[in-house]
């Protein structure tokens, strides 16, 4: 077994009696798409907040190449080269693209007006932001145009280019075809598969069966605040992996405790 | 049938022209086209409206509102309003007078900032630490500053000595037309904040905070201390409007510029920025401004009643955001 990229061990947060997760494990090997799926409530959103440094979870590890790190917030996370999608599409509206793709990582003009203005560079950022669309094949005319005349599956296109872009290491992507249409979904899963080409891991959190046997190299299984299974695509099937959701079906000796 | 309108067909890239949802996207466009309006009509039904000692008139009576707005607009664009705005420049006249008398004017001038930076961070920290509503928020210190300027003046006025403090009012000639350095510090200081918001990464960030707080955060942009630096920011530029007030009118009043906060408010909604946050620009608050200032000085001119000069200005509050609401609506 390859080493892994972004593992957790024995996660646990609480919200006041509620456990949301109770000592979760995970495991995120290179170039793979690993689809993380369970019932409301199961707690794959916070697991993969934790790992997005979203919330601080109260104890267990995270560990990039082994190594034990901490994310107090989701810059921590980003210096690490973990980038997230986020379903609600955390994009500005009002914003142009080339805006939204650097917007907390802006890029400056060299010498006096970078250093003692400040000012920005935007044709840096725009033909930046314009390659990255392109190498998704993303078509979006232009960069200047603000992100709210964007259809819903152009809107999710920036977020993913601008985790694409930062995304060094490892992004996590949060539902990101809930908000979406077929034709437009479809879209989101080639660009995983894009991204997974470039020899990027990514997570995908999602509901969509379909989607996830489409383009999931391996599935964890989430249930009841824990990694309950890690399973196969090519060895399981729709109905086996809702049955390990919902604990009517038993994984096997070898999906408990994390899969091959 | 097959032709242009053939569903089966792929859709051509439409061609820019003209619409009027691309007019409502520019949000300049309206503002401007108001003010050119306003100043054509007073043109031709009045003799003395276009005469440069007019127009020099108009522009030194902006001045005070419009440097108070532009900290109003950066307040509105991160979807907070501030109605203490006024109060902290008037209680700024106050301190620059009170203090001028025993320490001197640069002394004055010093104080002022610091006492208005202090009640803008105090704003600022209750909007951003508390998590209250800035509109309750100022609607408070605006009541306790106001009533501190009173007690604080003992329901005095206090006259400034021609000097530092008045500065702002003295007069200079470009050709024909006569302008204070108010004038002047006034453009500049919207040149100023206009290249902050859309050149440097903090004025981008102003946007984004206002326009959806949550996407900012996740964006890792520090919400909390763009917040801050605004309310402060609003704080100094309060200062720099009472230092402008003192060179209009030599006199701390502390009853002057009582509605100098809807003042502000409504030139910065005139000029099309959106009170929801994260649309607009200061640019349009400067024309804005000009346009009320254009229009109560027209309708003077015209003989028409101050009474119906407000009218006509709640009348283009309302217009303007309407035209804010038809905008958002279609962007949604």
């Amino acid at each position: 077994m390859t080493a892994p990229v972004l593992q957790a061990r024995g996660l646990v947060k609480r919200y006041g009696n509620v456990t949301a997760i109770n000592g979760a494990d995970f495991d995120l090997l290179p170039a793979e798409v690993l689809a993380v799926i369970g019932d409301n409530g199961a707690g794959k959103s916070t697991l993969i907040k934790a790992l997005a440094g979203a919330l601080i979870p109260d104890s267990g590890q995270i560990l990039m190449d082994g190594e034990p790190v901490t994310f107090h917030n989701t810059r921590d996370a980003r210096a690490h080269g973990i980038e997230t999608v986020y379903q609600d599409l955390a994009v500005i509206p009002a914003l142009d693209i080339a805006t939204n793709v650097f917007l907390g990582r802006e890029l400056r003009r060299k010498g006096f007006f970078g250093t003692v203005l400040r000012r920005l560079d935007m044709p840096a950022m725009r033909a930046a932001s314009s390659a990255h669309l392109a190498d998704l094949k993303i078509g979006i005319k232009s960069v200047n145009q603000a992100v709210e005349t964007l259809s819903g599956g152009q809107r999710q296109g920036v977020a993913v280019v601008r985790s694409a872009a930062f995304g060094k290491r490892v992004i996590i992507m949060d539902e990101p075809t809930a908000a979406l249409g077929v034709k437009e979904s479809g879209m989101v899963v080639d660009l995983i598969r894009q991204i997974r080409a470039r020899g990027i891991p990514v997570v995908l959190i999602s509901h969509d069966m379909p989607h996830v046997f489409e383009v999931a190299d391996r599935i964890l299984v989430h249930r009841l605040g824990q990694r309950a299974a890690v399973v196969r695509p090519s060895e399981r099937s729709m109905s086996d992996v809702v049955a390990l959701m919902t604990g009517a079906a038993e994984p096997t000796e070898q999906e408990r405790s994390g899969g091959s | 049938m097959s032709g242009p309108n053939d569903p089966a067909m792929p859709k051509a890239p439409v061609p820019q022209r003209f619409s009027l949802a691309g007019v409502l996207r520019q949000p300049l466009l309206g503002p401007l086209a108001a003010l050119i309006i306003a100043v054509v009509v007073f043109s031709l039904i009045t003799d003395t409206f276009l005469k440069p000692q007019n127009l020099s008139l108009i522009l030194q009576q902006s001045v005070v509102i419009g440097i108070l707005a532009v900290g109003q607009t950066m307040i509105i664009l991160t979807a907070g309003i501030d109605l203490s705005i006024g109060a902290i420049m008037v209680l700024g006249t106050i301190v620059m007078a009170k203090t001028a008398g025993a320490s001197g004017a640069f002394v004055a001038l010093l104080t002022a900032l610091l006492v208005c930076a202090i009640l803008g961070a105090v704003n600022g920290g209750l909007v951003t630490w508390l998590k209250l509503p800035p509109f309750i928020v100022t609607l408070g210190t605006y009541t306790i500053i106001y009533s501190a300027t009173q007690l604080l003046a003992g329901s005095a006025t206090y006259p400034v000595a021609e000097g530092p403090l008045t500065w702002l009012g003295t007069t200079f000639k470009i050709g024909s037309f006569t302008t204070t350095y108010g004038v002047v510090v006034m453009l500049g200081a919207y040149a100023v904040a206009w290249y902050a918001l859309t050149q440097t990464a903090g004025g981008r960030h102003v946007y984004a905070v206002g326009g959806s707080p949550e996407a900012a955060r996740l964006s890792g942009i520090k919400s909390g201390r763009v917040l801050m630096s605004v309310y402060i920011l609003t704080g100094l530029i309060a200062a720099l409007a009472a230092w402008a007030a003192l060179g209009r009118i030599p006199n701390a009043d502390p009853n002057a510029y009582k509605n100098a906060n809807l003042e502000t408010i409504t030139a910065v909604v005139i000029g099309g920025t959106s009170l929801f946050g994260g649309r607009g620009s200061v640019l349009g608050t400067l024309v804005g401004t000009l346009i009320v200032g254009v229009l109560r000085n027209g309708l003077t001119q015209a003989g028409v009643d101050n009474l119906y000069q407000n009218i006509a200005t709640g009348i283009l509050v309302i217009l303007a955001v309407t035209l804010d609401q038809l905008a958002r609506r279609r962007n949604q």
